[in-house]
């Protein structure tokens, strides 16, 4: 490899060991079509327990498709048509009977753009866990809303001002709140769609360092445009590319040595 | 002067005058857009404040009223028939009479029918209400003296308003003499005190002739212009002989009957009018001497010794007439101590005629006429008699009604706007329901009420003019409006918020009455606003379900039947009686009034549930 190629190559940082025992979400030739277009092509991955997760690959390569496919998003666009099986826990997500309102309290998300409620901060968070009836009382809400923020490192920041619009935090602290809201609910999974795209570097790197802290408890999907970031974060890492996955593995692996030539290309920066 | 050009990114070369006209001309661009909005907005500006100005100016007489204060001496004979002091004995009784004998008392010398009726006219046929009201209140009042507040009529309440005829006062310079305290007078002054008056009266008389003459000619055009109509009239009536057809040849003769009678009708009054002119200006012409004056001149009126006398004939340094009210004395009064008064408007264009002028001022001399703020209008419901009508009864209507159409119309229309915006499936059908409902948003309101005539009241059979079906009617027109702002509202709402519900396992129903709607509150109450606003002021399909009667009681119920403030004053603008002119201005204020509060109301609302995102 030339010097140029390997200095572009991101290094992975993360823990190297890989959790073991049986994947969390099992999916299965899975296919998106958007009225006519076909988005995802026979798509099949694991993603494992307890560990992060990143997709990568270039704009419009059907990442953030198939991430909203896990806790059923697409659900919500009338044209998109879901083909496949996904299985949490050996339990099909789309099968009919199964309530969907329950699905996505176990599978939270964390939106590109940090979308708070135009509530107070409080209430950004005590919304969750009051609909489906996780407090009893006042005080127990009041503990998990503290909770919530401490995990997501956000509590020494807005302890004092709990009643303040989540609306009026800076960019950084909308999307620690946005994910202090996610946890709220202690789901199993939380996928995040890009969700440092629209901060600065050092939110970006709270988030990051946040991230690694909730894999201890939480299985994580993050979709991530900067390599480096999926680098740094995650344990296990998929290629998309024009709506199928060119490759799965390690992220250690694929960083340093991809068995696919796309793959390749993409990392040292030829395309995308 | 050099010329300093400047080399732009592209490498073309800027001239830096050019650069500076064109700035130029975008400032000048920018100013006269600015000046388009401002004259617009004082464009507009200006209409509302005349309108404003308008009905405000019209609406002022109707603020006040008159009331004679007077002392009736109340027996239980008139008032009590029963003799009970019980309240359904004490309504029966009779405080008119008691009244009127204590009123007629201020003028002895008034006799016989017709001047007593004419005496009698210038009191409201409710001048005793209030004193009914008090006696009823309050049964230790018989046998007392009750000093009572009594309406006075319509017209009189005018003429002190100075509405019937604008007055001119003259102090007397010279000292005059009447010959007579009572009947026929003969008022002479030392100096010739009339002269100008006289010449006044002469430059009437021309005036009135050279109107009269004006209004001749008018009448002749108008002849002049059926006349023409007469040849062809004739034809069309020999043709219809000719093709023999009886309906015909009767509608040609009673065609050419018309005219006929109509211009001969016309030529009748062209005679009469060109006599009267003759005859002013025969008048006018005859200098000196005394002139007389009749009920086509203006009235003049001499307040002297403490009674007034009609002026019959008026020369420079003496008049005839006859007394309205008697004289005290018959002594010389002194310059300033008596008056000339010239009522611009002939007695015969007027409906206070100056027997009732001079008692209505003999009143005021005596001190009992009060003037003050006009409660009754507020308090009383509507009446024949212009000085009682009061909107009480229209605006309990319109409250009744507006509630009945806001408890309808919100929910239903928000709730039709929330399943057909988030829960109904996008296909042809809903299509078709969207593209009625912005159709039914502008179908004329009349139309709502022949519908409510036809359903409601046809088939329904609810109880006809009551707010309960008003109430609907207007709920119909309304529910367009609402249901359209409230979808704008709903698509407004950024669906990041609905997303994010969804994301912390809202279902869709929650993310929809927990964050959805609240946030489109503004859009779904400007909405309301709007169409309730629209609402009130409607009054074409109030009038089809016969919300038009003359009801006089205060609405109590709902099904009760009642009239709304826009079908009031629609009646009210109709009404002949001058008071009802500027009692339909005071009206149409409270009804701008209540839309007012209503606005502010909503507007109220709307801020505390405005947030920002």
């Amino acid at each position: 490899m030339d010097a140029t190629a390997t200095a572009a190559r991101p290094k992975p940082t993360a823990s190297a060991t890989l959790p073991a025992g049986d994947p969390k979400i099992v999916a299965k030739d899975v296919n998106v079509y958007y009225a006519e277009k076909h988005a995802l092509k026979d798509v099949s991955l694991d993603i494992p327990e307890r560990a992060v997760m990143a997709f990568i690959g270039p704009s419009g390569c059907g990442k953030s498709t198939f991430l909203r496919c896990i806790n059923r998003m697409n659900d919500t666009i009338a044209s998109c048509r879901v083909v496949g099986s996904i299985k949490i826990d050996e339990q099909d997500i789309y099968d009919p009977s199964l309530d969907v309102v329950q699905l996505r309290a176990r599978v939270g998300m964390v939106f590109q753009k940090p979308n708070p409620f135009p509530k107070s901060i409080y209430e950004n968070i005590a919304y969750g866990p009051r609909i489906h009836g996780l407090a009893r009382s006042k005080a127990e809400l009041d503990e998990i809303v503290e909770q919530a923020l401490r995990k997501a490192s956000l509590w020494n920041e807005v302890k004092d001002r709990l009643q303040d619009t989540g609306t009026g935090l800076s960019g950084g602290q909308q999307q620690r709140l946005c994910i202090a809201r996610a946890i709220a609910v202690s789901p199993e999974v939380i996928l995040m769609d890009e969700p440092c795209s629209a901060l600065d570097p050092i939110a970006t790197a709270k988030i990051e360092e946040l991230i690694d802290e909730l894999r201890q408890n939480f299985t994580i999907v993050i979709v991530t445009h900067s390599m480096q970031q999926a680098a740094r974060v995650s344990q296990r890492t998929a290629f998309f590319h024009l709506g199928v996955i060119v490759e799965t593995g390690p992220t250690e692996r694929i960083f340093t040595s991809p068995n696919d030539k796309r793959t390749q290309d993409y990392i040292t920066g030829r395309f995308g | 002067m050099t010329e300093m050009t400047a080399v732009s990114g592209l490498g073309h070369r800027v001239d830096a005058d050019e650069a500076r006209a064109r700035v130029r001309k975008r400032y000048r661009a920018e100013a006269r857009f600015k000046a388009y909005g401002i004259g617009a907005i004082a464009f507009a500006a200006l209409f509302l404040v005349v309108l404003l100005a308008d009905i405000v100016t019209k609406a002022l007489p109707a603020f006040t009223t008159t009331h004679l204060v007077i002392e009736v001496p109340v027996t239980a004979e008139s008032v009590d028939p029963d003799g009970s002091r019980q309240a359904a004995s004490l309504a029966r009784g009779d405080y008119l009479k008691p009244l009127r004998e204590v009123y007629q008392g201020f003028f002895p010398e008034v006799s016989g029918r017709a001047p007593r009726r004419e005496l009698n006219g210038l009191l409201s046929s409710g001048a005793a209400d209030e004193l009914r009201a008090e006696v009823m209140a309050d049964p230790s009042l018989i046998g007392r003296t009750v000093k009572t507040r009594a309406l006075v009529s319509d017209d009189a309440d005018l003429y002190y308003k100075g509405v019937v005829t604008d007055v001119v006062e003259e102090q007397g310079e010279a000292v005059a003499t009447p010959s007579a305290t009572s009947g026929d007078v003969v008022v002479t002054t030392a100096t010739p005190a009339f002269a100008d008056d006289l010449a006044e009266i002469k430059s009437e008389l021309s005036e009135t002739a050279r109107k009269r003459r004006f209004e001749v000619d008018r009448i002749r055009t108008l002849r002049e212009g059926i006349l023409s109509d007469k040849p062809s009239a004739e034809l069309a009536l020999r043709e219809a002989r000719g093709g023999g057809d009886a309906t015909r040849i009767t509608i040609a003769q009673n065609a050419l009957a018309k005219i006929d009678s109509d211009s001969q009708s016309l030529q009748a009054q062209m005679e009469t009018l060109a006599g009267e002119a003759a005859d002013f200006e025969a008048r006018f012409k005859d200098s000196g001497g005394a002139e007389k004056l009749d009920e086509k001149l203006p009235s003049r009126l001499l307040a002297i010794n403490g009674g007034i006398v009609k002026i019959t004939s008026l020369a420079a340094d003496r008049v005839e007439g006859v007394t309205l009210t008697p004289l005290k004395s018959q002594d010389a009064a002194q310059p300033n101590a008596w008056k000339l008064l010239t009522y611009e408007t002939p007695e015969n264009s007027r409906r206070v005629n100056d027997q009732q002028i001079a008692w209505l001022e003999t009143l005021k001399a005596k001190g009992v006429v009060e003037t003050g703020l006009n409660w009754g209008f507020l308090t009383s419901g509507d009446s024949r008699e212009a000085e009682q009508a009061g909107i009480l009864g229209a605006l309990v209507g319109s409250i009744f009604t507006m509630a009945v159409t806001l408890v309808i119309c919100l929910p239903i229309g928000v709730g039709a706007a929330i399943y057909l915006e988030e829960f109904a499936p996008k296909n042809r059908w809903t299509d078709i329901i969207e593209i009625n409902i912005n159709n039914l948003a502008a179908v004329p309101s009349i139309v709502y009420g022949l519908l409510g005539l036809a359903v409601f009241l046809n088939f329904f059979g609810m109880p006809r003019s009551s707010a309960v079906v008003g109430g609907f009617v207007l709920a119909l027109l309304v529910l367009p409006t609402i249901i359209i702002a409230s979808r704008a509202a709903l698509k407004a709402v950024p669906p990041s918020i609905r997303e994010a519900a969804l994301g912390v396992g809202a279902s869709h129903q929650q993310a929809v009455f927990h964050h959805t709607l609240p946030l489109a509150m503004p859009g779904i109450m400007t909405g309301t606003i709007i169409g309730m606003a629209h609402a009130l002021g409607e009054t074409a399909p109030l009038l089809l379900i016969g919300m038009v009667a003359f009801i006089v009681d205060v609405p109590t119920s709902f099904t009760s039947a009642t009239t709304a403030l826009p079908v009031q004053i629609y009646l009210w603008s109709d009404l002949p009686e001058v008071a009802f002119q500027a009692k339909t201005s005071a009206a149409i204020l409270v009804l701008l009034f209540f839309l007012f509060v209503m606005n502010g109301l909503a507007i109220v609302l709307r801020k505390r549930f405005e947030r920002r995102w």
